[in-house]
């Protein structure tokens, strides 16, 4: 079987996705692209079930927080294909208000807790996931501690209040 | 001759086949020399008490031979590593089971003030959920800093009032934790 070489996977997305696919880079070989919230699943789907391509392995699902954007948080697809030993990178930006993208655990079940856990820190509503609540951090916790606007000190520190430092 | 030093007599009166001292001290002797230890070890200050517990360091030697991994039947608590905000509720649940007379060591930077782990996660310093009688400082503490903690606290449980338990001060203070006696 002939090695899959980022070229020919791109063109198997621009021949199934067109316009919908943008943001290609290929940081440290890493094929890397963008596409929106409405086609998420169908790309992925794509990606799983291409008898040519099959990405069957959904390496990990994150999110970065961009607070200078209009669109402000990135949810970030990891996926492997073990057939293929080749890897690629999706990214949809949401618009941070509202955060709102369709759950991967109608393609894979693993997704469950990757997107738990994206919510936990980032706020993302994954739609249709089957019980999105807190994963690692306390429940009764009110904040989505990776936006930036939340400081990553806890304010109960008073070992490093400033009057310990005569300032 | 051995050399094998044995707990010294607390002072009292001494007489032909009598010796009389007060029920504090004498029962302050015994509770202080056969401490039993429970471990709640969740990382490196964890590894430097299983050296203090070894050959070397022996712990032992203070009368607390046996780690008890029971909270139901051990008298300090030695918190020892970075306690996460998650895991509050469990060390408080395990404090809770402790029957009475109980002590609290927090072994180590993480375990006092939360050390190096300032951050959301992270709870600065088991005090926020239970009492603590002694600090151990340290990142982490070398098995000789733990044993002068423990020694510190002999002193403590050797000087207790047994009636201290029973105080409204002590009650205040469980209750400000929010740790009901009786349930």
């Amino acid at each position: 079987m002939a090695k899959l070489e980022n070229e020919t996977l791109i063109g198997y997305l621009r021949e199934a996705f067109g316009e919908e696919i943008s943001g290609v880079e290929e940081p440290f070989g890493l094929l890397s692209i963008t596409t929106a919230k409405e086609k998420i699943l169908e790309v992925l789907a794509f990606l799983k079930t291409h008898k040519d391509l099959q990405f069957i392995y959904l390496t990990d699902i994150t999110a970065v927080h961009y607070p200078e954007q209009a669109l402000s948080i990135a949810v970030v697809y990891h996926v492997h294909s073990l057939v293929n030993n080749r890897r690629i990178r999706i990214k949809v930006f949401l618009d941070g208000n509202r955060p709102e993208i369709p759950s991967a655990t109608s393609i894979w079940n693993g997704a469950n807790w990757m997107e738990r856990e994206t919510y936990d820190f980032f706020g993302v509503l994954f739609q249709g996931h089957p019980d999105l609540r807190r994963i690692l951090n306390v429940d009764e916790m009110e904040v989505f501690p990776m936006r930036k606007e939340y400081p990553l000190e806890d304010p109960n520190r008073v070992d490093k209040k400033d009057f310990f430092f005569g300032r | 001759m051995s050399d094998i030093k044995l707990a010294p007599a607390p002072p009292g009166v001494t007489g032909s086949g009598f010796f009389a001292t007060t029920l504090d001290k004498a029962v302050g002797l015994a509770r202080a020399n056969s401490l039993w230890p429970l471990p709640f070890a969740t990382s490196c200050c964890g590894i430097e008490f299983m050296a203090t517990m070894g050959a070397t360091y022996d712990l032992a030697r203070f009368g607390a031979e046996r780690p008890s991994f029971s909270p139901r039947q051990s008298d300090m608590l030695l918190v020892m590593g970075t306690i996460a905000k998650k895991m509050g509720p469990v060390l408080k649940q395990v404090y809770i089971q402790m029957a009475e007379p109980r002590w609290v060591i927090a072994v180590g930077a993480c375990a006092s003030s939360g050390g190096i782990f300032d951050t959301y996660s992270v709870l600065q310093g088991i005090d926020e959920v239970i009492p603590v009688d002694v600090y151990v400082p340290g990142c982490p503490p070398r098995p000789e800093a733990i044993l002068d903690g423990v020694m510190r606290l002999q002193e403590i449980v050797r000087t207790e009032s047994v009636r201290r338990r029973e105080t409204e001060e002590y009650k205040a203070l469980l209750e400000s934790y929010g740790i009901h006696k009786n349930g």
